[in-house]
């Protein structure tokens, strides 16, 4: 199915749980809203027209003009071969998007749906700060519930992708920005 | 050694002593495999047959920090990384040195200017006594690091001791954390 004739779908489905969807760009993308997104995700997968069994990648992107922060979700349906050895058949592609408020950032978590989006939840948190609600892997922290981080250490202060994510000073002791080097990421 | 070290003056004994215990330590340093990135592919070729790094006896790579005199931090030291460094330089026995390989161990190299999680040089976490630069370094030029290293080995003296003597300050300078 083209992503136009899914977006028509679900937006028949799912009415409002459907946001602004973007067809004429390279990447098509269906835009659906963060409290709609854990029954969309169990509709894509299960529906026997759509079948999107196969979470390829999640992308965190910082849109800090907009004032928001936005998981972007790549779905393969993929056939399994007929007989061994053969291989894999792509049925059809859809890319989701999620978008989220800047200062309060939650989207349910897909993790129980796909279970690649366990770990990639999980650097989405990290060095994003997009916090998954409902993560399997969660930690309780000073700020609540959210996924454990998986890259920067456990202790670690902020979220490094961040558009306005300031460099640390110092780490447990050891000094970290030089005189030379920067206080923030340059975009 | 303990019992000699720091209690005689640079004399007649401990000189000779000093020539036979410095061609011992020097033509024997076992290296720990410590592979952090992509200068451990060079640490490994100087151990394979076209560089063999057994001809100045420093083949015999330790997967233990215990049995380990030397220490090449090959590759990128990251913030997460630096306690454990730090631990394993612990584990080790005296007498041991440091190395740092390649740019981003000894000042942050690529990461330096905009790299959030990496350390801007090991030194500041365990102190080093050869630096070996290069993005990685050439198997030549760690061999060469080596050697300068038993240069290094070749003047010490018992007399004068730096790891009996400069303990306190060598575990002072460095962070205090696990």
């Amino acid at each position: 199915m083209a992503p136009e004739e899914i977006a028509e779908l679900l937006r028949k489905e799912f009415g409002d749980g459907v946001a602004d969807s973007k067809f004429d760009t390279a990447h098509p993308r269906i835009g659906v809203k963060p409290e709609a997104w854990p029954k969309i995700a169990r509709f894509l997968r299960d529906d026997a027209r759509l079948g999107f069994n196969f979470l390829r990648c999640v992308t965190a992107l910082d849109l800090l003009e907009d004032d928001q922060l936005s998981a972007t979700f790549d779905l393969h349906a993929v056939r399994l071969p007929a007989k061994e050895g053969a291989d894999c058949e792509l049925v059809h592609g859809l890319c989701v998007e999620v978008r989220t408020p800047r200062n309060d950032p939650r989207i349910p978590s897909v993790a129980d749906v796909w279970r690649a989006a366990d770990w990639h939840e999980r650097e989405a948190y990290d060095l994003m700060g997009i916090l998954f609600e409902n993560h399997p892997d969660s930690v309780i922290g000073p700020k609540g519930r959210h996924p454990r981080r998986i890259l920067c250490p456990d202790d670690w202060a902020g979220h490094p992708l961040r558009k306005d994510y300031m460099f640390p000073m110092e780490y447990h002791g050891i000094p970290a920005v030089t005189e030379m080097g920067q206080t923030r990421p340059v975009h | 050694m303990s019992w000699i070290e720091n209690r005689l003056e640079e004399g007649l004994i401990v000189t000779s002593l000093d020539w036979a215990i410095n061609w011992g330590r020097r033509y024997s340093i076992w290296p720990m495999t410590f592979g952090l990135a992509c200068c451990a592919i060079e640490m490994m070729a100087i151990g394979a047959s076209r560089f063999d790094v057994d001809r100045f006896g420093a083949g015999a790579f330790r997967a233990s920090p215990r049995q380990a005199d030397l220490m090449i931090v090959a590759g990128t030291v990251t913030y997460k990384m630096a306690s454990r460094v730090k631990r394993l330089y612990n584990q080790m026995p005296e007498p041991k040195y440091v190395m740092a390989m390649g740019a981003c161990t000894i000042g942050g190299g690529p990461y330096f200017k905009n790299g959030y999680h990496v350390v801007k040089g090991v030194d500041l976490v365990v102190p080093v006594d050869i630096y070996v630069p290069g993005c990685p370094p050439r198997p030549e030029t760690l061999i060469e690091g080596i050697m300068r290293l038993q240069d290094m080995i070749k003047n010490q003296t018992l007399a004068r001791d730096r790891w009996q003597g400069a303990k306190e300050k060598v575990i002072a300078t460095t962070p205090s954390f696990v």
